[in-house]
Parts: structure tokens; sequence; C-alpha cells
């Protein structure tokens, strides 16, 4: 039986945009497993974990089509639904991305020179970091939601969002680092391994920037 | 009257047996739309909703539902112009009752969301209009009530709006909103406890206690209300003091703890809900009645007299009826949709809709108490409460006044006729 009052309340796109953020930067955080099987030479465990990444960015474009079929123009929503549509684009690259570099490190089974092992690890951590705390900002979105986006709540994001940018400031620094580093030793590797390992950093890189946008378009959200 | 002598009994019982149906209509249907935001919002369980309806909505049927009836008896039809075939009034009263009655069903069976208050004044307007003549419907007052069927809505989304707009500036957007929701909590229940307090006062004395020659002056009627309203805060306080803030939820939520204060304030507005629905909606099925027992006693139509109270309770009777036979149901589906509705949300929305039915009931306005709760939900979400709202209800709505009118004066015209062949 259909109901006035019930039938008032269209699907929320709040909740799924925060577990569609939840699931992008569970992608993220499996690189970490992923790097150590690399680094370890256990192909075995690093295909299990990029297979992991993959079912996990299936969910997230699920998900991502469910909430853009989910918001209809007779939808009235208290934030813009171009800025939501943006946000989960954002979100989704972020899937996209972590399982790209996975793809490709699997595929081509790329062995990290020695000399710079370390500045990658601290590279990806720094990367994969910026992801987590675009997803702590976005759990922020329906408390935002419930204070109608003024008051505490507001200085609450913000300072989210400083922290966010704070840290992809640090995975650039060491983007920059593994760059230099790299291009010291790249005379050594064979060039077309060389030519991959630049990508893959570009990508790590991406990864941090992506996420740091994801906080950007959260911020756009605030700004009335 | 010959015809009052022989039939008077039958016309009686049916009287009595379709107000009854058309009120448990109420009962099965309608009440589920007010509680429904309650259970939803997981304020209550849906045993403790219909508790919670039975006794309130009694009450306020009982207390304040004397003048929308009224208004539906004799405020629509101009008992003059039938001054000499008191006959007719009754036939299309039960006519009325049988249409509205048979229409409701059908349209809860297709799920289009109509009003009980539509049907049932689109009932006698139609036996009014065609089966007696057009003079015979008070016009002026059609255009009042159909205008509120347009500003109720209006005005329950502006106070919900204020309300829940307070409750964010108070409350939600400061730096302890747990301490500041205990601490503004209770004036909000002052408030439930003093609207319906008022209200009781200044309408429900005029019938129920009548007799008693109780009187009170508006002064001396404030004057209670703020005291009873007092003992809701001082209650509602005792009840929050209970409340503890729970630290491990409030880091996935901010707001866990509260809207568990929140909750409590819910159980107070769906109380006031519940009221203020029975005092407007009981009249639908109660007016008819009342206007077949006047003729029937008296023998003619213009004599103004206060509604028996027996037959407020008899539609009292049917709404419980309806709720503890089938309402529970509806209700139990609604709850699970309305996950929208925080406490918070909530208690705006109801608060809103309550106050503006209840007042409306007073003015012995009858107004459609789904139609205003879904007013006063949209101002809830202007005031960017509530995640997404869906627009088309709004087409919905309109179309189901255009609708529901004239299919409740065209059953009803067809059943006066069928009624003045076989009777005379």
């Amino acid at each position: 039986m259909k109901n006035p009052v019930s039938e008032l309340f269209g699907k929320s796109p709040i909740k799924p945009l925060q577990e569609h953020m939840l699931l992008a930067a569970n992608c993220a955080a499996r690189l970490d497993v992923f790097l150590t099987a690399t680094l370890n030479g256990d192909w075995q465990e690093a295909e299990e974990t990029y297979n992991a990444i993959r079912e996990l960015e299936h969910q997230a474009d699920h998900l991502k089509r469910e909430l853009r079929l989910n918001m209809p123009n007779s939808l009235f929503m208290p934030v813009p639904r171009t800025d939501l549509l943006d946000l989960i684009s954002l979100q989704d690259k972020v899937a996209n991305i972590a399982r790209d570099i996975a793809g490709i490190m699997l595929g081509r089974r790329m062995v990290v020179p020695t000399a710079i092992e370390a500045d990658f690890v601290d590279l990806l951590t720094s990367s994969v970091r910026v992801s987590e705390q675009a997803l702590v900002a976005i759990n922020e979105l329906d408390e935002l939601l419930e204070s109608g986006f003024k008051g505490r709540e507001i200085d609450i994001v913000f300072e989210m969002i400083r922290t966010l940018d704070d840290l992809e400031k640090d995975a650039d620094r060491s983007e920059r680092e593994i760059r230099h580093k790299l291009l010291a030793i790249e005379k050594d590797i064979p060039p077309i391994d060389a030519m991959f390992l630049y990508k893959v950093i570009d990508n790590i890189g991406e990864l941090a920037n992506t996420s740091q946008r994801v906080g950007s378009r959260l911020l756009l959200l605030l700004a009335r | 009257m010959e015809l009052l002598t022989q039939y008077g009994t039958l016309f009686l019982v049916l009287a009595c047996v379709f107000g009854f149906f058309m009120a448990w209509g109420v009962g099965a249907n309608d009440v589920s739309n007010a509680m429904g935001t309650s259970v939803g919002s997981k304020a209550i369980t849906i045993k403790q909703a219909i508790l919670i309806a039975m006794v309130f909505e009694f009450l306020g049927a009982y207390l304040a539902g004397g003048e929308v009836t009224s208004t539906i008896r004799d405020g629509i039809i101009d008992p003059t112009a039938l001054e000499d075939n008191p006959q007719y009034l009754m036939y299309g009263m039960l006519s009325a009752l049988l249409a509205a009655g048979i229409w409701l069903l059908v349209a809860s069976m297709n799920g289009w969301p109509v009003s009980t208050t539509h049907s049932i004044v689109g009932a006698i307007v139609g036996f009014g209009a065609v089966g007696i003549g057009m003079d015979a419907v008070d016009w002026s007052k059609i255009g009042q009530i159909a205008i509120s069927w347009v500003v109720s809505p209006l005005i329950a989304g502006v106070i919900a709006y204020i309300l829940f707009s307070s409750v964010q500036n108070l409350i939600l957007t400061r730096d302890d909103p747990f301490a500041r929701a205990k601490r503004y909590i209770p004036f909000y229940m002052f408030l439930v406890g003093f609207l319906i307090t008022n209200v009781t006062l200044v309408k429900g004395l005029k019938h129920v206690f009548a007799d008693s020659g109780i009187k009170f002056s508006g002064v001396e009627i404030a004057f209670y209300a703020f005291i009873a309203g007092l003992m809701v805060a001082a209650f509602g306080s005792f009840l929050l003091s209970r409340i503890k803030q729970d630290e491990s939820a409030d880091k996935n939520n901010r707001f866990h703890s509260v809207e568990k204060v929140f909750a409590v304030l819910m159980v107070f507005t769906a109380c006031s809900m519940a009221f203020a629905h029975g005092s407007n909606d009981v009249a639908n099925a109660i007016g008819p009645v009342a206007a077949v027992v006047g003729v029937i006693k008296s023998g003619t139509v213009t004599a103004k007299s206060i509604v028996p109270s027996w037959i407020l309770l008899l539609g009292a009777l049917g709404i419980v009826a309806g709720l503890a036979t089938y309402g529970y149901k509806v209700m139990a589906t609604i709850g699970k949709k309305i996950t929208e509705l925080t406490p918070s949300r909530g208690f705006a929305a109801e608060l809103g809709a309550a106050s503006t039915v209840v007042l409306a009931s007073a003015a012995g306005i009858p107004v459609s108490t789904t139609h205003t709760l879904v007013g006063a939900v949209l101002g809830v979400g202007l005031a960017r409460g509530i995640g997404a709202l869906n627009l088309r209800v709004i087409g919905g709505i309109f179309m189901s006044w255009l609708i529901t009118l004239p299919a409740g004066a065209i059953m009803a015209i067809v059943f006066f006729l069928i009624f003045k062949a076989v009777f005379g």
C-alpha cells in the first residue's frame, strides 16, 4: 500500500555516497598489503590482494551506477545534484587508480629497485593515508546534513580538510624525492622497466591528488 | 413525521453502523500516517504507538472534536433549505457516509493518497448541490474549507521549518549538543502541554463539561494551560535525566546521544499528533451521524444542539477498533520506510502538523491531517534536515484532490437518489 507520508522520502544519496567512499578507500588501503607481498616476491599473495582490490572496485562501480540512477530531477536535496555527482566521480577515480597501480605492478611482476625501495614504501603509505583522511571527511556528511551545514560542524570538517591538504603535501614531497633518486639510477635499469616505474609513481601521486580533490569538492558543498 | 416514527430506529442503526465503518477506516489508515513518523524515527515501538494513539485519539475526539463535528453536521448544508423535508438531510448524510467509506476503501486498496476529510466533504457537497439544490450548500463555508486545505500544509510547513531551525541554532550547531539538548528540550515539551491543554479547555469544556456548569475566562485557561505545560516539562525533564551520553556510539555519529534525547521528546509530540488527529478526523465519521440523530430526535433540521457525547464516543471507539484490527499493519510498513526522519526532525514535523491541525479543529475547520503532515515534513526538509524529498508526491496529492471530490460527490448522489426512491 502506498502512503503519501512515506512516499515523500526519496532515497537519500548521503549514506550510499559514504559507503562508496569506504569502498574506494579500502581499495587504496589494500595497496599496502599488495606492495609488501611484491617486495617479498610473493606473487601468489600479490595476485590474491589484486583480486580483492578488483572486487572492491567492482562493488564501487555498481554502487556508483545505483547512485546515479536514483538521483532523478524531481528529487529535492539539501545539496546540489551536480556537486554530488562530481563527488561520486572523484571517489570512483580513487578506486580505479588503486586498481590500476596494482594491475600494472602485478602484470609486469614489477621489482622495485632496492635503492628506492624505502622511498617507494614511503610514497605509497603517505598516499594511502590521504585517501583514508578523505574517507574521514566524507563520513562527516551525515552530521553536516543534520546540522544544516553550519555551526561547529563546519569547523570540524574544515579542520579535517586542512589535515587532508597537509597529508597530500607530504605525499607530494615523497613523490619529488623518489623521482630524484630514480633519475640517478635510471640508466642502470632496463628502459622499459624504468618507464613503467615512472608510470606507477605517477599513479600513486595521482591517488593522493584525487583523494585530496574529494576533500575540495566537499569544501564546495560547505561554501554557501 | 410518519416516516420517522416508522423507520426511526432503522435509520439510527444505519447511521451508527455507517459511522462506525467510516471511523474504522480513519483508524485503519489515517492514524497510521499520523503516527508513522514516530515509529519510523525509532522513537517508539509500534506497540507503544498504538497505545498512545488509542488513548490520545480518544481524548482528542472526545475533548476537542465537537467543533469540527458541528461543521460537518450543519455547517456545509444550509438546514433552512430543508425545513420541509428533514428526511432528505438524513438520506444525504447516510449516503455521504457510505460514499466516503467506500471511496476510502477503494483508494486505500489502490494506494492513492486520498484524505478522509476530502471524501466526506465532497460527498456532502455532492448530495447537497445535486440532490437538494445549489442553494442548499453554504458555498462561502466550502470556499473557506477549500482554502484551508491549501493553507494548512503551508502553515504546518512554516511552523516545522521554524522549529527545526531553532533546534539547529540552539542545539545541533553548538559545541556540546548533548548538554544543550537536555537544557532546551523541556521547553518544546512545555509547548506540547500548553497547546493541548489550551485547546482542550477552550473547546472541550463546551460540550463535555457543559452540564456541570464549569466556565473559565481566557486568562484562567491560559493560566491552567501554563501550569499543565510546566508539569509536562517537569515530567519530561525527569525522563531526560535518565538518558546518558554514549561516548562510543558518538564516535560514529556525533549526534547519536543527542538523538536519544530527542526520542524522548518525540513521545510527547506523538501524543499531541494523536490528539490533534482525533480532534479533527473523528468528525468526518461522526458529523453525519450527529446530523441523522438530530433529525430523528427533533423531527426538524434547524434545531441546533450540542453534539451528544455518546456519538463522539462512538467515533473514538471506531478509530481505536480500526487501529487495533488493521492500523498496526499499515504502521509497520510505514515505520520501516521512513528512516530519513531522525527524532530531531520528526518531532519538528509532528509538532508543526499537530499544532496546525489542533488550531483548525478549534476553529471548526476540517483539514486533512495527512496532507498537513506532508507540508510539515517538507518544511523540515527545507530547513536542510532531510537527505532527499520526492517532490512528485506533491503532484499526487493535488491529483487526489481533483479526483476525490467528484468521486465522493457522485457516489453520494447515487446513494441519495436510491434512498429517496425507497423511502420517499
